[in-house]
């Protein structure tokens, strides 16, 4: 069995300035898992680019509340789940397809889940239409003293 | 504001801090703002002082590459940590990018 070592929940405003903010916090706390900078800047990456989602996408840049839990396990994993309560994606294998983006008029890549499933080693999206739509990813934090 | 030079039709500009989905939309602007003057055939993106990159950066790239590549030029990159250089190679930007042509430090 495997145990946790430590939990923490965020949660904040749909705003595109908490992007920042969301990222770093959540690479400040695994940072207990003394993770190369790689493995930081891996995380990071993968956590700007699911609150970018909610933010953009699951809102609409409407008002809402984008939450995300972080937990620390002793085997060295970190699982970081990123969640919001807003329009639900309908098809999520069209939606993962590298390039697939709902809106090119903003000039946006459709690279954002590649770049998460690049990054971590497990990415899962749950999502309901009207609902809302959660992004399960874990690291194995390998880290530079391990 | 954007730091930047311009040395007959290429524009160096040096883009600095974090570039995520907030800060692109100005980046963004000012980018476009600059290559108006149709002279500017090629941009040269210094990102040496670029300490954060992802997939919005990606987008904002590809657009003004699409811009430039009308004109017949397009755009290039220095100075990418490899944490960005990593984020470019897996959406295949480097395949678009015109690295070095109109400079000659580069590659
Ligand atoms: N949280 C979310 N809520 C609703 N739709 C989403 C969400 N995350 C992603 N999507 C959908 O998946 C598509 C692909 O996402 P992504 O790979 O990040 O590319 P991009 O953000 O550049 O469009 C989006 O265009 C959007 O249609
Ligand atoms: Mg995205």
């Amino acid at each position: 069995m495997n145990i946790r070592k430590n939990h923490m929940r965020l949660c904040f405003d749909s705003k595109s300035a908490n992007e920042s903010f969301a990222r770093v916090a959540v690479s400040a706390f695994m940072s207990q898992l003394s993770p190369t900078l790689e493995e930081i800047n891996d995380v990071k990456t993968a956590v700007s680019e699911a609150v970018t989602n909610a933010i953009v996408h699951g809102y609409k840049d409407e008002s809402g509340e984008v939450v995300i839990d972080a937990s620390l396990w002793d085997d060295g994993r970190v699982i970081i789940d990123v969640s919001d309560t807003g329009c639900g994606i309908d098809d999520i294998s069209q939606a993962m397809t590298p390039f697939f983006t709902s809106q090119p008029e903003m000039e946006r890549a459709g690279m954002g889940f590649a770049v998460m499933q690049t990054f971590m080693d497990d990415v899962r999206v749950t999502s309901r239409p009207g609902q809302g739509t959660s992004v399960f990813m874990v690291k194995r934090v390998k880290g530079s003293a391990k | 504001m954007l730091k930047y030079s311009r040395q007959g039709t290429v524009l160096t500009v040096m883009l600095e801090g974090e570039l995520d989905q907030n800060s692109s939309q100005v980046v963004r602007e000012e980018l476009d703002n600059l290559i108006e003057d149709t002279r500017i055939r090629h941009l040269t993106l210094d990102m040496r002082n670029l300490t954060f990159m992802d997939s919005s950066g990606i987008g904002v790239i590809i657009g003004r590459y699409r811009t430039l590549a009308r004109r017949g030029g397009g755009v290039s990159v220095t100075g990418e940590s490899a944490h960005i250089r990593r984020v470019m190679k897996l959406t295949g930007l480097y395949t678009i990018l015109d690295n070095g042509r109109g400079e000659a430090s580069s590659l």
